[in-house]
């Protein structure tokens, strides 16, 4: 792509409010006239970024380019750029002309004149009251509702405010265009055609679009490309095509339509295993990984039992207008499949699988990492603020701790491991999650949940911001208050400095 | 159906309880006998406007007339600076940081609960502290002081109903944060200015305690004026029930206006969907 087709980039922008980062490390492009937008769940930066560019907020590090020129430190109003709130924010002591006149009020623009000398000079002027009729007529006309001007604002229906709103903005000619969750307080009905409408005006105006909602099918509808974030993190940048068809991790995978995500192994080339069964598969591996698998319910062939690739029993069957939707219990493992063919259920079934249906991304979470732990004075490990009772004697192979709380090695060298920081690792498994936040040893909230075939991988987030990933059988719910408990003596630690270093004497 | 004829009566009685002494005022105000006894009043003709006469033509007249004239002077100008000042101080409030919001909300609560003896007293120590003759001036502080924070509480409500983003509306389409106060934050709060220009307005023309204290002992305000006598001649002159009659009067009308002004903003949101 040739620079000059960028209209904006936003370089390593971070944002953080109170210590927390909002915004982590977020770069992008947007080319001229393109549709983007930002797809996440409440809380993952997404409006921030919005404001960022609009300028309601100024990034705590990076830069934002509009057209090669740094923007990062101007205010809103020097921005040729124009915002679509979500409530509208329409003055509401103004009727509709006033409201889409507002800004055009506001502008002085540069023309050209000849003096009495016949000397060709630059000068700016305000817009005549002439000029603006005509442009708030036009607008009125893009968002269908001629004739509204003298109607006063609070006598219009939601939807209608909204087209005001969206007049009000792109009357000022901005060079683009943000709307931050626009339809996110209309019916579903009026949001149908007003995505409709809103893509045919991106069209039409030829404007670049940056559009933030929390509704995928929204996203996949309207975008020319979609990022999706989470935690102020971008988890993939593609249009919609790459984001479902080829998610970037399973938090993608789940969050963009429905998905069937297992834990896998591969087993040879371009061969995995999940469900029991070694599939054919197109992406390329190395041998004995361990990854995570996703298939799309609609991708699933069901067939009568014995004639697929791995057997199962239809366990139930939901009518949904296009399609069926099966659920299989294949051993332990639930499987989603979505079929126009009319099965019975409680019977055997098979499933088979194209190999270019089997999207296999890297593993995210393997075991659960804290670098920052370490030794207190009563040989505790300290995680997260949170005291361990660890078997320390694991650090020296054939060690023991004597009566004073020193290490001894076997050859009777004595180790203080006091302060002494580690590497603290335990496995997804080895966690345990609680119902309540005191009976465990760290409350915490559950801040994501991703259902892999026959367990849970729920992400437990602490006070001190630490996530916990853990695998679990039960059900949770998102923002769930509970605790967690670890057994000490399945965390594996490992000395971040020599081990001589903390001999004693 | 019982218990609704018992809330009903419950109502009357409680509303005549509240109102008989003054509908008994007005009425007396009408009525020019020294004392009041109500067989007067089946005594013919004894309804006149002497009192009213003589209240400003009697050998106090020309006090009262000024007293009128120096309560609405000091009424109008402390309300009109306690609301310039209280509404820069509630825009202020309302976009600072949430923990200083509160502190800032909490302060300027404080003195509406104090007794107004206090703000009295350690005003006037202020004054003879800082060693300022009590004059009008000093007069104006002490109303502002008494009115400010009744002006804040009518205007924090209406910025809190704003819609969040409509100031950054304005700055988007290009306003300054200055053309953005005068053109958008200011009309939309104006209908709780207005209310918090009318209450500081009714609570500066009754005002004793604080006009006492800070005022020069030649400006005669209503309040003032009516102690002086009462506590002069022990017994109440009549013209007093006239001038009292007069105030409640005034109220009734401010109060009407408050009330009319706030439902049609009311009627307004109905509307909206």
């Amino acid at each position: 792509m040739t620079k000059k087709n960028k209209i904006i980039e936003l370089k390593n922008i971070c944002k953080e409010f109170d210590g927390t980062l909002a915004v982590d490390n977020f770069n992008l492009y947007v080319r001229k006239g393109e549709f983007v937008t930002f797809l996440g769940p409440s809380g993952c930066g997404k409006t921030t970024t919005l404001r960022l560019i609009a300028g309601f907020e100024m990034p705590t590090s990076g830069v934002i380019l509009l057209n090669g020129e740094d923007i990062s430190k101007l205010p809103p109003y020097e921005r040729p750029v124009n915002t679509v709130f979500q409530r509208y924010a329409l003055f509401t002591h103004m009727d509709v002309y006033d409201n889409i006149a507002f800004g055009l009020k506001l502008k002085k623009i540069k023309e050209t004149y000849v003096d009495k000398k016949g000397v060709e000079k630059e000068r700016y002027r305000k817009y005549t009251n002439e000029e603006i009729d005509e442009k708030v007529k036009k607008a009125l006309k893009i968002v269908d509702l001629e004739e509204f001007e003298w109607r006063d604002v609070s006598t219009l229906s939601g939807g209608q405010q909204q087209r005001i709103a969206i007049a009000r903005a792109i009357v000022n000619e901005p060079q683009i265009l943000l709307l931050d969750e626009p339809l996110g307080a209309l019916d579903l009905k009026m949001r149908k055609e007003m995505q409709e409408e809103l893509k045919a005006m991106h069209k039409k105006l030829g404007i670049t679009f940056i559009y933030v909602t929390h509704d995928q099918e929204e996203a996949l509808a309207m975008s020319d490309t979609i990022v999706v974030m989470k935690d102020g993190v971008i988890q993939q940048i593609g249009t919609p095509e790459d984001i479902y068809n080829e998610p970037a991790n399973a938090f993608v995978a789940d969050f963009i339509g429905e998905s069937n995500i297992y834990s896998a192994t591969m087993v040879g080339d371009k061969l995995v295993r999940f469900l029991n069964h070694n599939f054919v598969c197109v992406d390329e591996f190395e041998n004995n990984k361990k990854v995570d698998v996703v298939i799309r319910p609609e991708d699933i062939v069901l067939g009568d039992a014995g004639c697929g690739m791995v057997d199962g029993k239809l366990v139930s069957k939901t009518f949904k207008g296009v399609h069926y939707e099966y659920i299989m219990m294949v051993g332990r493992n639930e499987v989603v499949i979505q079929t126009t063919d009319n099965f019975e259920i409680n019977r055997v079934a098979s499933i088979s699988i194209d190999p270019f249906n089997i999207h296999i991304m890297e593993k995210e979470f393997t075991v659960n990492r804290y670098v920052d732990a370490w030794i207190d004075k009563n040989n505790n490990v300290v995680i997260s603020e949170e005291p361990f009772e660890c078997d320390i004697t694991q650090l020296i192979p054939g060690s023991h701790i004597d009566d004073e709380g020193y290490l001894v090695d076997s050859l009777g060298v004595r180790y203080d491991l006091t302060d002494a920081d580690v590497i603290a690792e335990i496995d997804l498994k080895d966690i345990e999650v609680i119902d309540n936040s005191e009976d465990g040893t760290i409350a915490g909230e559950i801040v994501s949940i991703i259902y892999k075939g026959d367990h849970y991988q729920i992400i437990v987030r602490t006070e001190e911001d630490e996530d916990f990933v853990i695998d679990t059988e039960y059900t949770w719910n998102e923002f769930d208050k509970v605790s967690i408990k670890v057994d000490p003596k399945k965390i594996k630690l490992t000395l971040k400095a020599e081990v001589k270093e903390y001999v004693k004497d | 159906m019982v218990k609704k004829i018992f809330a009903k009566v419950f109502i009357y009685f409680m509303l005549l309880l509240m109102y008989a002494p003054i509908i008994l005022l007005i009425i007396f105000s009408f009525v020019d006998f020294d004392y009041i006894d109500f067989r007067q009043l089946f005594n013919g003709d004894v309804i006149n406007l002497n009192l009213y006469k003589e209240l400003f033509t009697g050998e106090d007249g020309e006090v009262v007339v000024q007293a009128f004239k120096n309560t609405l002077l000091i009424a109008i100008v402390s309300a009109i600076v306690s609301t310039i000042l209280g509404t820069f101080a509630a825009i202020g409030m309302f976009y600072s940081k949430k923990r200083m919001r509160k502190l800032y909300e909490l302060g300027g609560q404080i003195p509406i609960l104090n007794p107004e003896i206090i703000t009295a007293l350690s005003l006037t120590i202020l004054f003879v502290f800082v060693g300022i003759q009590f004059n009008f001036f000093t007069l104006l502080i002490g109303h502002v002081v008494l009115t400010i924070p009744f002006v804040v509480l009518s205007i924090l409500p209406k910025l809190k109903q704003m819609d969040n983003n409509i100031y950054e509306a304005a700055l988007d389409l290009g306003a300054k944060p200055s053309k953005a106060l005068r053109s958008i934050i200011i009309p939309q709060i104006l209908p709780g200015i207005l209310s918090g220009f009318i209450l500081a307005v009714t609570l500066s023309l009754d005002d004793y305690i604080i006009t006492a204290f800070t005022r020069n002992n030649s400006f005669v305000t209503l309040s003032t004026y009516v102690y002086g006598v009462t506590s002069k001649r022990g017994a109440i002159p009549p013209t007093l029930r006239a001038l009292t009659a007069i105030i409640v009067v005034v109220t009734l009308i401010v109060l009407l206006v408050i009330n009319f002004t706030s439902g049609k903003k009311d009627n307004k949101r109905g509307k909206r969907i």
